[in-house]
């Protein structure tokens, strides 16, 4: 089978969730690697050595500097004439032009890939998390978004693809993008770090957020999550949310502060190898997947944890 | 302008589903059923459209079994003026969804329309993507902000690694996010007057789509559960336990 995985990029590297892609894809067959952007030649090259890259198409073209799907999915399905899978990180960038792609090939899309069990089966999360379903194909063709987390990373590097251009589809006039507001962040990020130190609704404003949950992260080289609850009230922007509509994180260790842990928080993150929990309520939900847990008034315990660490 | 909004009745977010005995799926028999909560905020979108004067008129879509008619009845309660019932058997999934939408589009001509960005129980965020590709026209997905703007709307859309603004040319698309607006609850008389408002009914063959799904469920099973592991009495136990794990100085 050839598969093709949309490379999620920065317009300067790869991101970590297309080497999970990748992994995902070589179990299917054969893996071409489709780059677009504008003056994205560095980003090919970094593709091209990814461990296991056969073809790296290279679609150069201001029309696809912003990753709008308007213009992307074309491009695509012109080169799904060739390729058997369509298959891209299961992020919003993946998760906003794949659809696009499945419709424009007449192919109903498997979402959110966690493994894959036969060249037409596949299980995925439903309900949130709180069920998995083994899924099987009829369609002649594959889109496939997969799950960052239950795929390992490909090595960055070893890999000996083969650059070649892409004819582009053009701009298809339909979108512009106007503006981002991207976080500028020193600390790592959510879906590569190591460590997590989260937040919630028990932090009662956004002040304490910082002054709090900062530190510690800082203390240990951490990320910082929030979740759903934190963010909609306020304390910390929209992709900080950790949780089934938020990012879905796996690290090795997840320091939950103030977070009862609801079943759509627990769906973003009980698959981290170490969960510590700190909350004030004995009974939180929380504690029934923390591996450690540690009764107490997280104003307390907080600052004395990341002064004692 | 006219917003067309799809609703999907689905399994309520409070109730936790319970698995069958045998694998197939999820069992739906004697629960409470509501209207997908991102599709909740998608009529309330267009209804806050509508109150600025940007929509004319909001027409419900929901496309499933028989008792959709009262999701369809919800969202005419909050403020939708007419409905169309698709009646369906089984599940239909996103594709063809999205073709019976497209068919409603060919005859309603809407200028938005405005979606839940997924359906809280398969959840596969896809039929926005895939009604935009259908019909060629511009998508903002996970929409956290929709402006109207000269001939064009302005969306601001959650993305990974924050918030991302695109300008899309009408007709298009929108998919709602959690945070573009907090839904409003029906008021006793405007319940009372959406029983009395338009409902028509249709079936996926007059629209010519076939529904038969792509993708079987092979089975359905139970995520595998995590053990509770054991409580430390203070900080200082804490970091001894994180110390041995090797990311504290202790």
């Amino acid at each position: 089978m050839k598969c093709l995985v949309l490379v999620e990029h920065d317009g300067k590297t790869v991101r970590d969730a297309t080497l999970s892609a990748v992994t995902a894809a070589s179990k299917l067959g054969q893996v071409d690697l489709l780059v677009a952007g504008e003056g994205v030649g560095p980003v090919a090259e970094a593709a091209a050595k990814i461990a296991g890259a056969g073809t790296v198409y290279v679609a150069d073209d201001a029309a696809y500097a912003h990753q709008l799907a308007e213009n992307i999915a074309p491009l695509a399905v012109e080169l799904m004439g060739e390729h058997d899978a369509f298959v891209c990180p299961a992020t919003t960038n993946g998760k906003n032009i794949a659809p696009r792609v499945a419709a424009l090939l007449d192919v109903m899309q498997v979402s959110d890939v966690l493994s894959i069990e036969g060249p037409d089966t596949f299980t995925r999360p439903i309900y949130a998390g709180n069920a998995i379903a083994t899924v099987k194909t009829s369609d002649p063709k594959l889109v496939l978004t997969v799950r960052g987390t239950a795929f390992e990373k490909a090595a960055a590097e070893g890999g000996s693809g083969q650059v070649q251009p892409a004819q582009s589809t053009g701009d298809k006039g339909l979108s512009r993008f106007e503006n981002a507001e991207i976080a500028q962040n020193a600390r790592p990020e959510l879906t590569s770090a190591k460590i997590i130190v989260s937040g919630g609704r028990a932090l009662q404003n956004s002040e304490n957020f910082h002054s709090l949950i900062e530190p510690l992260a800082d203390k240990l080289g951490a990320a910082v999550g929030a979740s759903r609850a934190a963010v909609d009230a306020g304390y910390v922007p929209n992709d900080y949310q950790v949780g089934q509509t938020g990012k879905i994180v796996a690290p090795d260790v997840y320091i939950a502060v103030g977070i009862s842990g609801a079943i759509q928080h627990l769906a973003g993150m009980k698959d981290s190898k170490i969960i510590v929990a700190i909350n004030k309520d004995a009974d939180a939900p929380i504690f029934q997947v923390a591996d450690i847990g540690l009764v107490g008034d997280l104003f307390k315990v907080v600052p004395e944890l990341t002064e004692k660490l | 302008m006219k917003a067309l909004v799809p609703v999907k009745r689905v399994l309520d977010y409070n109730v936790k589903p319970r698995i069958k005995a045998d694998g197939t799926g999820v069992d739906l028999s004697n629960v409470k059923m509501s209207m997908n909560p991102f599709d909740e905020i998608a009529v309330e979108e267009a209804i806050r459209l509508k109150e600025k004067g940007v929509v004319t008129e909001i027409v419900a879509v929901s496309i499933g079994e028989a008792k959709a008619q009262e999701t369809l009845r919800t969202a005419l309660a909050m403020g939708a003026d007419r409905a169309i019932l698709v009646t369906a058997e089984g599940t239909v999934e996103p594709l063809a969804v999205a073709k019976i939408l497209k068919g409603i589009v060919a005859e309603e001509s809407p200028e938005l329309v405005i979606l839940g960005k997924q359906a809280i129980d398969d959840d596969n965020n896809q039929t926005g993507q895939m009604l935009a590709g259908l019909l060629g026209w511009a998508q903002g997905t996970f929409a956290s902000k929709v402006e109207a703007a000269d001939g064009e709307v302005r969306v601001t859309r959650e993305v990974d690694g924050g918030l991302e603004t695109d300008l899309l040319k009408l007709p298009a698309i929108i998919t709602t996010d959690l945070r573009l607006n907090e839904p409003r609850y029906a008021s006793l008389p405007n319940i009372m007057k959406a029983k009395s408002k338009p409902l028509a009914n249709k079936t996926p063959a007059d629209y010519g789509v076939d529904t038969a799904p792509r993708i079987s469920i092979v089975k359905v099973t139970e995520p595998s559960k995590r053990q509770a592991g054991s409580k430390v009495a203070d900080v200082d136990e804490l970091v001894t336990k994180l110390a041995a794990l090797g990311i504290a100085k202790s």
